[in-house]
């Protein structure tokens, strides 16, 4: 985009809202909700997306994720509330004229269209001069390593060269946020794994601000700076990866993002003294002989490992407590074989964990 | 139960079937053979005969047809001024049904396809293919009372204060006639086209900064194209091949007319033979051109 072009429409953007909102705030969420007939998808959002940070929306299918990319896209319009773009009211406006591009879950390019073409399109349509053109298709392209497709179909590429056409598509407008939903679904692990880092890397690049909606709490973990989890059109907590998974909100955020016990109220009496249920990851239980003594500050629960489950580099046990529950135990595989750990089936043992790792969580 | 583990019992169905699952081959030959005879004789075979026929000749004394190998008949249709305006008559009514036919039908083709609620897109396609359900010739004959003299076209008209047209009986009623007879053919390809592009085409366009009108041309009507080629396929190859609306709601002669002539008054086989390798050149370009532009990846 020219310079002219730009400041132009700086002064379209006007009026302002409040300096709160412009300073360092990119995409706002005010009670928006969303209904689709009878179902609420999206109910009474609250949400502040810094400029600049990797912001991934997290939670299972129908929990409104994905309605509220496309609210921010505007594909769909808020029934309630109103959503704010870099300080400008867009609850109205249409896609395309809003100042953000979208990586869309089955990719969208143009099929008759090549890899060049598509990237270009958005550029095209804005009537960008002809020579800034052909440049910046060519550094977005450069960008996701897809110089030697620029001729190609979409058809004649694979899922993960697509994936970058999509990307490469967004970012050449240079859009002021990047949509991203489920991008990486559809590929395998070992290239969604690369394609995270590769991701994470473009977008301090480029210091766009990304919104990125998934499923997938290992990939929500691993790349964002903050994260919302959803559920049922709510907003269950926001917090940077740490917090989330170290704190969780509620028993459904601990439960979601990665393995989690959950232990009611009564078993909590019963084994920490505690009144109010918590939830424990894990990880942060100690298997030991039955006679090992709990040291101070911490909690034993005594229990048969009904279940043994080899993951390699780790090792998870599924442990029946003598007073009834179960609690899911994960040991790393420091030096003990496969057959080493299942034979732990069928024996009693004795759990600790220390108090400071339980999170008590309101259901 | 065990029938098949005892193999005495094992019914003769089971075992053919077990020895067709091994011969894929033969299999294939049971599903294709009788389709590909019947094509190969019936439709390939008197294409191969027509074209014979057209180096026949009739004995002009007799009117009998002897088998006597030339290129009179072709030399006949070269030299006879007649023959050349009559066969680009009927090439360019049938372009001209066919463009009307395509600007008719990308309207309505799209409204229902991507527009439309499912109850309105059904009652509307029904509303299409519907003429298709009555004879042909009924409706034929229903369109000559409309665009008679003072058919019913003429009286809305002086009703409507704009005077009568006197187009009964003239290529504009065989191009009306034409281009209503066609045009669910035309419709229904491109619908289907339209239908096929993703919705998330074009939430991209628009998210690209495309508004609807750039989104069409850029991104549907290229997409569309080759189903739209698909259809005008259908109107121009039936326009050039009838003979019965210039018949009975025009007056002037096309491809077909002098071929049934030739074959039903005059006899003359071999002329009205070598007249047909017409329209099947025309169409086998048509084709070549509708290939090219992918339209057989859309049928």
């Amino acid at each position: 985009m020219d310079p002219a072009a730009r400041s132009g429409e700086t002064v379209v953007e006007e009026p302002r809202l409040s300096g709160a909102e412009a300073a360092g705030v990119d995409v706002k969420f005010e009670r928006v909700s969303k209904r689709f007939g009878d179902s609420v998808a999206v109910d009474g959002v609250d949400l502040e997306i810094m400029s600049g940070e990797f912001f991934s929306l997290l939670g299972p299918s129908g929990s409104g994720k994905t309605t509220c990319l496309r609210m921010i896209a505007g594909f769909e319009r808020p029934s309630e509330g109103r959503i704010v773009l870099h300080g400008r009211d867009v609850s109205g406006l249409p896609p395309y004229d809003r100042d953000v591009n979208t990586v869309f879950q089955d990719y969208a390019l143009f099929p008759h269209m090549t890899v060049a073409e598509n990237v270009d399109y958005g550029l095209k349509v804005k009537k960008v001069a002809k020579g800034e053109r052909s440049q910046r298709v060519a550094d977005s392209l450069a960008m996701v390593q897809l110089e030697p497709f620029e001729g190609r179909k979409p058809a004649a590429l694979s899922g993960g060269q697509r994936q970058r056409v999509a990307l490469a598509r967004a970012l050449v407008n240079r859009p002021r946020v990047l949509l991203l939903d489920e991008p990486l679904g559809a590929l395998d692990l070992k290239l969604r794994q690369e394609m995270q880092v590769e991701l994470k890397a473009i977008q301090q690049e480029v210091g766009i601000t990304f919104i990125y909606v998934t499923h997938d709490q290992e990939e929500a973990l691993t790349m964002s700076d903050r994260l919302a989890v959803m559920s049922k059109g709510k907003i269950e907590q926001v917090g940077s990866p740490a917090e989330v998974y170290e704190s969780p909100a509620s028993a459904f955020v601990a439960d979601f993002v990665g393995i989690s016990n959950l232990i009611d109220a009564a078993t909590a009496a019963r084994l920490s003294g505690t009144s109010a249920a918590f939830t424990l990851r894990p990880e942060k239980i100690r298997m030991v002989e039955h006679s090992a003594a709990p040291g101070p500050e911490e909690v034993a629960a005594d229990g048969r490992v009904e279940q043994v489950v080899y993951l390699g580099s780790v090792t998870r046990y599924h442990v029946d407590l003598d007073g009834g529950g179960r609690l899911i135990v994960t040991a790393q595989n420091l030096s003990q074989s496969s057959t080493e750990a299942l034979e732990v089936q069928g024996k009693e043992v004795r759990l600790l964990w220390s108090r400071d790792n339980q999170r008590e969580v309101s259901a | 139960m065990s029938s098949a583990a005892v193999p005495g019992q094992r019914s003769v169905f089971r075992r053919l079937s077990a020895w067709l699952f091994a011969k894929r081959r033969t299999k294939l030959g049971f599903l294709l053979g009788p389709p590909m005879l019947w094509m190969a004789i019936v439709y390939l075979g008197a294409l191969a005969v027509l074209f014979l026929t057209a180096f026949w000749r009739q004995d002009p004394l007799t009117a009998e047809v002897t088998r006597q190998w030339g290129i009179q008949n072709f030399k006949t249709l070269a030299d006879g001024e007649v023959y050349r305006t009559i066969a680009l008559r009927t090439a360019g009514i049938a372009a001209a049904t066919t463009i009307i036919c395509v600007i008719l039908a990308i309207p309505i083709s799209y409204y229902a396809a991507r527009i439309a609620k499912p109850r309105t897109r059904t009652i509307l396609l029904l509303a299409v293919v519907l003429p298709l359900w009555s004879s042909y010739l009924v409706r034929l004959y229903s369109w000559r009372v409309i665009l008679s003299g003072n058919g019913f076209l003429n009286w809305s008209l002086e009703k409507l204060g704009f005077g009568s047209l006197s187009i009964s009986y003239s290529n504009w009623s065989i191009l009306i006639v034409f281009v209503y007879l066609w045009l669910p053919y035309v419709v229904l390809p491109v619908y289907a086209a339209f239908e096929r592009i993703p919705d998330s085409l074009f939430e991209a366009s628009a998210d690209l900064g495309s508004k609807w009108p750039k989104t069409f041309r850029r991104v549907v009507l290229p997409m569309a194209l080759p189903g739209i080629v698909a259809g005008s396929i259908f109107s121009f190859s039936l326009t050039l091949g009838d003979y019965i609306v210039p018949q009975l709601v025009g007056n002037t002669q096309f491809i077909g007319n002098v071929i049934y002539q030739s074959v039903g008054v005059a006899n003359n086989v071999p002329f009205a033979a070598a007249y047909a390798t017409v329209p099947v050149a025309v169409m086998a370009l048509y084709l070549l051109g509708a290939r090219k532009m992918g339209a057989f990846e859309a049928l």
